[in-house]
């Protein structure tokens, strides 16, 4: 199958897809025992059929990781291993706007957002880690004596969100330090980690080093739980988290968590209100909330509260909602018809316990799964569409009076992934960042991701770190976290 | 210890007991009186109060003969300890890194300064030389002074400026995590108690501490000194008892931000760290070290959030 997209792509790119795809294990493409299809969620055309991991596929990926991590990667000088990954960077490089395109078609994101924003950040981690692979004796872990060592083989569990970007946050940094990879994406956006996987083949590097393998959530189980993998690391929601968690400690693994949390904006009566609205409506909408740190929960001093409302509701409404690979498009699909059911569900419920709701003028087309972009006012820290962690294009607003209260009324989430904070006084954006409970604060600005950045939660956001210096301890091995006797 | 310390109501060795050879002055006339029958109590938010259920255990020295009484701490003293200690980390975590070095060195002037009755406690306890209680309570001292230099320099080693790839300023800084349950480890009397609960509070966490089930005297006796060297209240709280009875509900805690397992017997370690999952405590799991070798940081560091803020430039 093919799809073309002229607007979107300088010249003819042209993404071909096949019709079916295997399990790459081993090196290679395989085939398994039973498929599913993976469709647009902006026309629910069928763009391929993907192959439903089983047991015995995970334990053959999981051994076939094993073997490569003994025979090859471990005992591979950190030069070489770095060499892999800047073929692998390269080559994303060079077929950047086919994986848009793919990225776009799979996961209804705009092609805007997927070529411009996804695309670059996602090279950028394995250009970024490329770089560490061979300088990891000078990060400041481990010694001379004792030269610190990777952790083994990883079972990597990702979410629909930003599928090709959270592939390369994980996948980087575990190849860089010298682990083998298992990697299951998510079930409605496999087709950029296999196009990935072709990457890698043709990258030459070594088979077994990355595998991925699709799948539902039980494929996910599977990974997650596989008493072959020495390290978790999973993105995706709260409840799943935990559950991971539990697993992991029950066996003794090392784990990192990247779950999201509702991210609060706050905007002083001070701000510059445009430069806010314009942040809030990119932080939440432009990804359609497709973004474990967008800015749902908005806080307004209340001096400034109907002006702010009045600037967001102007930009929502110019907001153009549609075809994801339409490079005049803000706003594409959701990402699959149970994701549209949720957040369909939870703003009934945000009108039913009294805020109140607005909604950009919309016409959604007759096919694929679509929600308007919403605002919520007059919402309070009880109401379900303020506390509930949710990947959303929703926004609630409440109004705040004083620094004090705001930052405790952000702080009593259990959550704790990120925040924005938008004022001109110095010294009140510095005393907001320092005392939010929150793993990014952005000032004056939302959203912005680095490979050379930590990011990652507080609390019952996650666990770990991902990016940066900071983002090697998760897959180095480093004596204090994780199994028993470690 | 300090009979004179005004916040403590009891003392965990009584004058009358027998000195070892290494603390024997001033000694005081031999006389035939029934010593006080000392009953301990735990340490919760800057008081001494006794269990809730009113229970008591009785301790032993290494050579059997009773030493005193301690509370008995289950569930309800380990959620008043939560609360304490929750209610004193804004101002302890805020604190400068300086103060908080202050106040740790502070601790350990009070320990040296009741030097020779903590090595009488732990020669009682262990059963060992006094050469050896001495050579105990002078590290625990040296432990106390190596953490608290730390204050003001976690940041430095642990934090980062990010080069980004745009006008953007990054810095990514250390943050303690919270409320610490701390499991004070079983195999050692005074320095495997201060090597855990050190590390936990010199960044700025509160910390709830489950003494040791063989040594609870010295934790008392440290609650003392913490008193006496007036660390904020809260910022420490100790409960004596029975770690399997005690250590579930820290486990389980929802206000409870991490668990340090050293005192955790194995197959309860396992369950406890299943139990800290459900609410993403951050789990503290070392194999137990020689605590007489410096620690290195880890053991701090594993009680740290990361923090990063962005800052636009040219704005």
């Amino acid at each position: 199958m093919r799809f073309s997209c002229d607007a979107a792509c300088e010249g003819d790119s042209r993404v071909t897809l096949r019709g079916s795809y295997g399990l790459f294990i081993g090196g290679s493409f395989v085939a398994g025992s039973s498929v599913f299809k993976t469709i647009s969620p902006a026309t629910e055309e069928v763009l391929a059929e993907v192959t439903h991991g089983t047991t015995e596929d995970v334990d053959r990926a999981v051994a076939a990781a094993r073997q490569a991590y003994e025979r090859v990667w471990s005992m591979m000088p950190g030069r070489e291993r770095a060499r892999y990954l800047l073929r692998i960077a390269r080559l994303m490089r060079e077929r950047a706007t086919d994986l848009a395109v793919l990225e776009s078609l799979d996961s209804g994101k705009p092609i805007r957002q997927t070529r411009d924003v996804d695309l670059p950040l996602a090279t950028a981690h394995f250009f970024y880690h490329a770089g560490w692979a061979d300088k990891l004796a000078y990060a400041g872990f481990g010694s001379a004596a004792a030269p610190v060592r990777p952790l083994g083989v990883v079972g990597q569990v990702i979410g629909w969100s930003s599928p090709l970007l959270m592939l390369a946050w994980k996948i980087a940094p575990a190849l860089a330090c010298g682990n083998t990879v298992v990697l299951k994406p998510a079930e409605t956006t496999p087709l950029t980690a296999l196009a990935f996987a072709e990457i890698c083949a043709d990258a030459g590097l070594p088979p077994g080093v990355v595998n991925i393998v699709t799948g539902d959530g039980l494929a996910g189980e599977l990974v997650a739980g596989h008493p072959g993998i020495d390290k978790v690391a999973f993105t995706g929601s709260p409840e799943v988290g935990r559950e991971i968690a539990k697993s992991a400690a029950l066996w003794g693994k090392r784990l990192t968590l990247e779950l999201g949390g509702t991210s609060a904006n706050i905007v002083c009566a001070d701000a510059d209100l445009d430069a806010a609205a314009q942040g809030i409506v990119e932080g939440v909408f432009v990804r359609q909330g497709h973004a474990c740190c967008a800015s749902s929960r908005v806080f307004v001093q209340e001096t400034v509260l109907d002006d702010l409302v009045d600037a967001v509701r102007c930009r929502m409404t110019a907001l153009r909602s549609g075809d994801p690979l339409d490079e005049s498009t803000d706003i594409g699909a959701v990402n699959s018809e149970s994701q549209r059911d949720k957040i369909t569900e939870l703003a009934r419920s945000g009108e039913a316990e009294g805020a109140v709701r607005w909604s950009a003028p919309y016409a959604p087309p007759d096919r694929g799964f679509w929600f308007p972009p919403t605002m919520f006012t007059t919402v309070s820290e009880e109401h379900r569409i303020a506390r509930e962690e949710l990947s959303w294009p929703v926004l609630t607003v409440s109004s705040f009076t004083t620094p004090d209260e705001v930052i405790e009324r952000t702080n009593s989430s259990r959550y704790g992934l990120s925040a924005g904070v938008w004022t001109r006084q110095g010294a009140l954006s510095a005393r907001l960042a320092g005392r939010l409970r929150a793993g990014v604060v952005w000032v004056n600005s939302f959203g912005r991701l680095d490979p050379g950045v930590p990011f990652g939660g507080f609390q019952e956001s996650g666990l770990g770190r991902e990016g940066g210096r900071h983002g090697l301890e998760a897959y180095l091995d480093l004596p204090g976290t994780g199994g028993p006797d470690v | 210890m300090s009979p004179s310390s005004p916040s403590s109501p009891s003392s965990p060795s009584s004058p009358s007991s027998p000195s070892s050879p290494a603390d024997v002055p001033p000694r005081a006339p031999r006389r035939a009186r029934a010593a006080p029958r000392t009953i301990h109590r735990l340490y919760i938010g800057g008081v001494f109060p006794r269990a809730a259920s009113g229970r008591t255990f009785d301790v032993h020295g290494a050579d059997g003969t009773f030493l005193a009484s301690a509370a008995l701490a289950a569930g309800r003293d380990a959620r008043d300890a939560v609360v304490a200690a929750r209610a004193a980390f804004a101002e302890w975590s805020r604190a400068a890194g300086y103060d908080r070095g202050q106040a740790l060195y502070r601790v350990a002037e009070v320990m040296e300064r009741h030097r020779a009755q903590f090595a009488s406690q732990v020669r009682r306890a262990t059963g060992g030389s006094p050469d050896a209680a001495y050579a105990e309570v002078d590290a625990a001292v040296d432990r106390w002074t190596w953490y608290a230099g730390w204050a003001d320099k976690i940041t430095q080693v642990r934090g980062t400026v990010n080069p980004v790839a745009g006008p953007f300023g990054t810095v990514s800084l250390p943050e303690p995590v919270g409320v610490t349950a701390v499991l004070a480890p079983q195999d050692s009397a005074l320095l495997g108690l201060v090597s855990v609960l050190a590390p936990a509070i010199v960044s700025g966490n509160t910390a709830v501490l489950v003494a040791s089930e063989r040594y609870p005297l010295l934790a008392v006796a440290l609650a003392e000194a913490l008193a006496s060297a007036e660390l904020p209240p809260g910022v420490v709280n100790v409960l004596t008892g029975e770690v399997a009875e005690i250590s579930p509900w820290l486990a389980a805690h929802q206000d409870v931000n991490a668990i340090d397992l050293a005192g955790a017997p194995g197959a309860l370690a396992d369950d406890l760290a299943v139990a800290a999952a459900g609410n993403l405590k951050r789990v503290v799991r070392f194999a137990n070290p020689d605590w007489g070798v410096e620690p290195g940081p880890e053991r701090m560091f594993a009680t740290l959030e990361t923090k990063t803020i962005w800052h636009p430039l040219n704005s």
